[in-house]
C-alpha cells in the first residue's frame, strides 16, 4: 500500500477519465492523495448552451468544479500552482519543476501519478509531465517515489508497449462518474452521449470508464 | 452537487449596443484579450486538420476607430495608429461587472471559436 500519493496534471479535468477512479481506491484505503494542479484551464472552450460561463468567468468555475471532484475523490490536498493554460511549454523548465519540487519535498510521496513526458497530445501535458519528472530525478534514486505516466497519443503504444499497470475500478464506478460528473463545463457533452450507453452496458464504455491504465515512467523514449 | 454558472449577462450581440460601448473605448489606453482556435485536440481526431489557435492576453492598445459589421455572425475592426484588430465571426457579448466589454463567437454547441475583450485595466 502506498504511504502517500501525489497526482499532477496541468488542467482540472485531466484527472477525471483516466485517475479518478484509482485515487478513490486509494482515499477509501486511507491513503493520502494530494493534486498540484498546474492551470484552471482558463483557455477552455466549452461555454455551454446556454451559456453557463464567458472566457472571464470560466477559470472560477472550473476551480469551483475542480474542488468538487476532489471532495468527491476524497482529495483533502489540493494545490493549485497558478500557470496559465497552454503556456507551460513557455515556461521556464526548471521554475515549473521548481514549484512541483517543493511540493514533492513537503509531502514525500511514495508515488507520483502524472503524463508521460511526449505521449500526452496536448502541449501542457507533455510540458507539465515533463516538469514532473524533472523534479522526481532531483532526488537521489533510492529516495524518489515511483512514477506512474498516463499516455494516450496514437504513437505511444508502438513506444511504451502496453501499459505496465491496468486497475480495474468497476468497484468504485459510479463514485468515478460522479467526479467526471463534478467537471460540468468540461465532461457535460459527453455525459450526455454517454447515459443510453451506461444504461445498456455498452461494453466498450463500461470497459473504458472501469479499467485505468499506467505505464510505470522508465526514463525519456525517443520518437 | 452544486452547479456553478458565471455567465452574466452573455447574450446575442446587439449591433448597436456593441457599437456604442466601442465608440466610448476609443481613443483611450486599453488591454486586449484575442483569442480564436479550433480546439487542441483538432490535429489528434482529424489527422488530416490542422489545430490552429492564437491568442493575445493584456496587449496593450489604443484605437481611433472601432466599428462592428455584418448582420450575425458579425465582424470588428480596431483601427490603430499604426495597424488593425480584426475579429470575425463574433455572436455572443456582454459588458461585465468590471465594465469590460467581452465579445464572443460560440458554435451552436456552445463551444467558444473566438473571443475578442477590451478593458481598461488589466485582465
Ligand atoms: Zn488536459
Amino acid at each position: 500500500m502506498e504511504r502517500h500519493v501525489l497526482i499532477t496534471f496541468p488542467h482540472p479535468d485531466d484527472e477525471a477519465f483516466g485517475v479518478a477512479g484509482t485515487v478513490i481506491q486509494y482515499t477509501r484505503a486511507g491513503v493520502p492523495v494530494t493534486y498540484a494542479c498546474g492551470t484552471l484551464g482558463e483557455m477552455g472552450r466549452n461555454m455551454g448552451n446556454p451559456f453557463f460561463a464567458t472566457r472571464e468567468t470560466l477559470p472560477e468555475i472550473r476551480k469551483k468544479e475542480l474542488q468538487e471532484a476532489c471532495r468527491v475523490m476524497g482529495i483533502k490536498d489540493l494545490r493549485l500552482l497558478g500557470l496559465h493554460d497552454k503556456t507551460i511549454e513557455f515556461e521556464d523548465e526548471d521554475e515549473v519543476a521548481d514549484k512541483i519540487y517543493r511540493i514533492i519535498e513537503d509531502v514525500r510521496p511514495s508515488l507520483i501519478i502524472t503524463f508521460y513526458p511526449g505521449f500526452a497530445v496536448h502541449p501542457d501535458h507533455d510540458a507539465y509531465g515533463a516538469a514532473v519528472i524533472r523534479a522526481a530525478m532531483r532526488l537521489p534514486e533510492d529516495q524518489r517515489p515511483k512514477i506512474y505516466c498516463k499516455a494516450f497519443s496514437q504513437n505511444c503504444e508502438a513506444y511504451l508497449g502496453s501499459p505496465d499497470i491496468v486497475n480495474d475500478v468497476s468497484d468504485v464506478f459510479d463514485q468515478k462518474l460522479e467526479a467526471i460528473k463534478a467537471h460540468r463545463s468540461q465532461t457535460e457533452g459527453s455525459l450526455k452521449e454517454w447515459i443510453p450507453k451506461l444504461t445498456n452496458n455498452d461494453p466498450d464504455l463500461v470497459e473504458w470508464i472501469g479499467k485505468e491504465t499506467f505505464w510505470i515512467y522508465k526514463g525519456p523514449v525517443a520518437v | 452537487m452544486n452547479i456553478v454558472t458565471g455567465c452574466g449577462n452573455l447574450e446575442a450581440i446587439r449591433k448597436e449596443d456593441v457599437q456604442k460601448v466601442l465608440d466610448d473605448f476609443a481613443g483611450q489606453e486599453l488591454y486586449i484579450h484575442l483569442e480564436t482556435t479550433n480546439g487542441v485536440y483538432t490535429g489528434f481526431r482529424r489527422p488530416d486538420q490542422l489545430s490552429v489557435g492564437a491568442f493575445i492576453r493584456n496587449g496593450k492598445i489604443r484605437y481611433s476607430r472601432g466599428k462592428i459589421t455584418g448582420n450575425g455572425p458579425y465582424r470588428v475592426g480596431l483601427k490603430m495608429e499604426s495597424g488593425w484588430v480584426y475579429a470575425e465571426g463574433l455572436t455572443d457579448w456582454e459588458v461585465d461587472d468590471k465594465g469590460r466589454l467581452l465579445l464572443a463567437g460560440h458554435h451552436k454547441d456552445g463551444k467558444l471559436a473566438i473571443a475578442l475583450e477590451l478593458s481598461k485595466e488589466p485582465f
